[in-house]
């Protein structure tokens, strides 16, 4: 069956799942935390029988401090280079168990997590590794704030040009991050993977959804999920959301699926808003000047037309709610 | 049933070992000189002689992960790899044991680099001493196919659940052809109760694994492991036992050679001990005093039955096939003089290192060790005596 | 004597590969980061449930169809104010906790 002819069942406001949290309270995320809000968000739409792996980071350290845990799923965490490796084995393990009939019979979704680090720098050949094997439960989420937070905000290669991180600091030879972020749904794309899409706990239902029918596809999926961090960007706490909303309604981070190599642009944003506007909110962004802003600019619309463009390439009639 | 040798290659010896343990995940990377252990593994599954999931990962580092993750959701997990592999996977070997995910693996050894090299010595074995598995040495071809059988039924011990290598030296021993014998796979069934993991990630029971310790708690942490991994000998020996008993194969944590009345004992461990062996066999009709104490549970290392294995040696001559980097001895002489010193009858120990990167080992090195062991002052030497360095 | 341990468990008495059990987050009281706590004006609540949905800690409790609310457990709300922040209703006031 063709991805985009999967069936699964979508979240709406109707549905949406209003059973105890699968990530529990009582984690360690900062006040405001974008990342952890997705994953909760990410979690309640898989719902608790899954299997998931975390990378090392920000949301594995502060869900899972000895004794405790928030995990209501089987959850296990092994390093930080290898989330990837580890579900494919958890994957394979689980498949070969119910072929032999010492597992239940039926699909368990093996849910790998990694910040944007553990994917795009040091995970990314064993997530390469993953996807090029074709696991058939397999989702990886990459949970994106930009940096490594954990360690104290050092830069990545999803890092966005310009912000200011501990190891890209602006000063006066330097506009802060030199480079443009690594384009991690292509690489994942260019696999030949079923699945990939972009994910904003802002758009929740949309990133519910995805997270569901990346689950009912089989073969590998991949998720990259916009994580804004109070702690990283200077960001006040209470706009976690609100800075979601502008990430997608200037073009910086434009949602869309990616259904067997055919690319699907789930929200059309004709006007948006100044990239500025969304800078301003952040204080990792300060130190830019208004032709920074307008280069920025033309360099956002020029990657959000690409994503148009392909859209328009092979059009696809997305299926409807089961 | 009195079953017939085949003549089988060793690494082909392994990979039927892990087919008689119906293994039910293998992930592995190739390299030299462990292939031929998984070339034939995706073989059994390709042709459906093994119903398992072969992972062909992208690395060794992935190898393990993979494993680890296998293992932890319940399959029966194995992999094998020699040398750089072992190194690149050198993070997850260390994390394996805290997390008692029982994987079993082959370590087909090979000297590390620089420079590269892709012969045998111990040094890939010991840059992971210290990570908390149990690791055997085989001497022989039957030897790596039992051990490979008893490994998996060791690991999955819930009084252990604790990963298990077995070294397998490169080439002189995992590439040559030996008469082995391969058990009914009802009498492996038999000895091989099915996996019944300690820590399972499972829906219907939903644990954490890998959780992040503060001072507070690591300590204790690090202790628990080691305290399993010390225990664990018990049930390595029981294993032994019951394997001797039903297969007619007895294998003791320390086997010894010629040890009765022996004034000097070889030390060593892997397969150097069958060339060990003619040697002594020549020396001792010479009249020389001399016998071989052969370690096959390196870890956890079997103190007692060590120290009762050369028991009445004026002199043991510990002959490793590691060259530590700039410490006084190699490592087996290491452990062996350090819990040597506080015994009331001390021995004179020396340390000889020979064979390294594939170097070969003769039985005039061992009638060379033997002798140099014998001068007088030999034991206060302050380091290592490098056997044929040519400096 | 022995030395005194900051340790909180004893070797013996750890779980077997040093697991935890699910949710046990829950005995953990992030409540006390708090500087501001959210004030709600039921009045002014239509029940949309964005409070719910954004909150990063998942401290709000769906109290049900006849009562229409959302209550945030201030055993471990933050006080972040995204609840706030996305009110559409602006009926939820984040007040100073006093010190």
């Amino acid at each position: 069956m063709r991805a985009y002819e999967t069936p699964f069942e979508k979240v709406t406001a109707k549905t949406f799942p209003k059973g105890p949290d699968v990530l529990a309270s009582g984690h360690r995320a900062c006040q405001g935390c974008g990342e952890v809000l997705a994953l909760r968000l990410l979690l309640k739409a898989l719902g608790p029988e899954i299997i998931c792996v975390s990378a090392t980071g920000c949301m594995e350290v502060c869900t899972a401090p000895f004794p405790q845990s928030a995990w209501r799923t089987p959850w296990i965490h092994v390093a930080f280079e290898n989330a990837a490796a580890v579900a494919a084995g958890v994957e394979s393990a689980v498949g070969i168990l119910r072929r032999k009939k010492r597992g239940p019979d039926r699909r368990i979704p093996v849910v790998a997590i990694a910040g944007d680090g553990g994917t795009a720098d040091i995970g990314i050949q064993a997530l390469s590794g993953a996807l090029e094997r074709g696991h058939e439960d397999f989702i990886y989420i990459c949970l994106d704030n930009e940096a490594y937070m954990n360690t104290g905000i050092q830069r990545s290669s999803e890092t966005p040009f310009g912000a200011n991180t501990t190891t890209s600091p602006s000063g006066k030879r330097s506009k802060g991050q030199s480079t443009w972020k690594k384009d991690m749904p292509a690489i994942a794309a260019a696999h030949g993977v079923p699945y990939v899409a972009t994910a904003n706990p802002a758009f929740h239902l949309d990133l519910m959804s995805k997270a569901r029918r990346a689950a009912a596809i089989e073969g590998p999926a991949y998720l990259h999920v916009y994580s804004s961090c109070p702690t990283g960007w200077r960001l006040k706490p209470e706009l976690a959301v609100t800075i979601g909303k502008l990430a997608v309604n200037t073009r910086i981070f434009p949602l869309y699926e990616v259904l067997d190599g055919r690319y699907v642009l789930n929200r059309k944003v004709d006007s948006p808003v100044p990239v500025s506007e969304y800078f301003k909110l952040q204080g990792r962004f300060r130190h830019l000047k208004e032709e920074d802003y307008g280069y920025i600019q033309a360099r956002v619309n020029e990657e959000y037309e690409k994503i148009v463009k392909l859209a328009e390439t092979f059009p696809v009639e997305l299926q409807a709610a089961s | 049933m009195p079953a017939k040798p085949i003549g089988l290659e060793v690494s082909l010896a392994v990979a039927e070992a892990v087919r008689l343990c119906d293994a039910d995940v293998v992930a592995a990377y190739p390299i030299t000189p462990q292939t031929h252990i998984v070339e034939h593994l995706s073989e059994l599954v390709a042709d459906g002689k093994l119903d398992a999931a072969y992972i062909p990962v992208e690395s060794e580092q992935s190898a393990m992960s993979s494993c680890i993750g296998s293992a932890a959701a319940g399959a029966r997990t194995f992999t094998a790899t020699s040398s750089q592999g072992l190194a690149l996977m050198n993070e997850m070997v260390y994390i394996a044991p805290t997390l008692r995910t029982p994987v079993v693996m082959a370590i087909v050894n090979r000297a590390l680099s620089a420079p590269i090299n892709i012969w045998n010595d111990h040094s890939d074995i010991m840059s992971v001493r210290d990570a908390g598995w149990i690791a055997l040495f085989a001497e022989n071809g039957q030897e790596a196919l039992d051990l490979t059988i008893l490994a998996f039924r060791i690991a999955e011990d819930r009084r252990v659940s604790l990963p298990v290598s077995i070294n397998i030296d490169g080439f002189t021993l995992s590439h040559f052809i030996e008469p082995v014998i391969l058990p009914e796979i009802e009498e492996v069934a038999a000895f091989l109760p099915p996996f019944d993991p300690l820590v399972k990630l499972d829906i219907a029971k939903p644990i954490s694994m890998g959780l992040l310790a503060m001072p507070e708690s690591y300590t204790e942490a690090r202790k628990a492991t080691d305290d399993v991994l010390l225990g664990s000998k018990a049930v390595v020996k029981e294993a032994f036992a019951d394997f001797g008993k039903r297969f007619g194969r007895e294998y003791r944590t320390v086997e010894t050679y010629r040890t009765e009345g022996a004034e000097t004992v070889l030390v060593m461990m892997g397969s150097i001990a069958e060339t060990a062996m003619t040697a002594v066999d020549e020396m001792r009709a010479q009249g020389e005093k001399v016998g071989i104490a052969r370690i096959r549970l390196w870890r956890p290392f079997p103190v007692e039955e060590f120290k009762a294995a050369v028991a009445g040696a004026r002199r043991l001559a510990v002959i490793d096939r590691h060259l530590v980097m700039g410490a006084p001895d190699g490592p087996v002489a290491l452990e062996i003089k350090s819990l040597m010193y506080a015994d009331e009858r001390r021995p004179e120990i020396t340390n000889y290192i020979v064979g390294l990167g594939g170097r070969d080992v003769t039985r005039e090195d061992f009638k060379y060790i033997t002798k140099k062991a014998q001068e007088p002052g030999a034991h206060v030497r302050p380091r290592y005596d490098l056997v044929g360095v040519w400096e | 004597m022995p030395r005194e341990t900051d340790a909180i468990m004893k070797v013996k008495d750890l779980p077997p590969g040093f697991t935890a059990e699910p949710g046990s987050t829950l005995e953990f009281k992030t409540g006390d980061w708090r500087s501001a706590r959210p004030v709600l004006d039921r009045e002014k609540c239509i029940y949309c449930g964005f409070c719910y949905i954004y909150c990063p800690d998942g401290v709000y409790q769906d109290m049900g169809k006849d009562e229409k609310w959302f209550k945030p457990d201030l055993d471990y709300c933050k006080g972040c104010g995204v609840c706030a922040q996305e009110c559409p209703k602006k009926c939820i006031e984040m007040v100073l906790e006093e010190v």
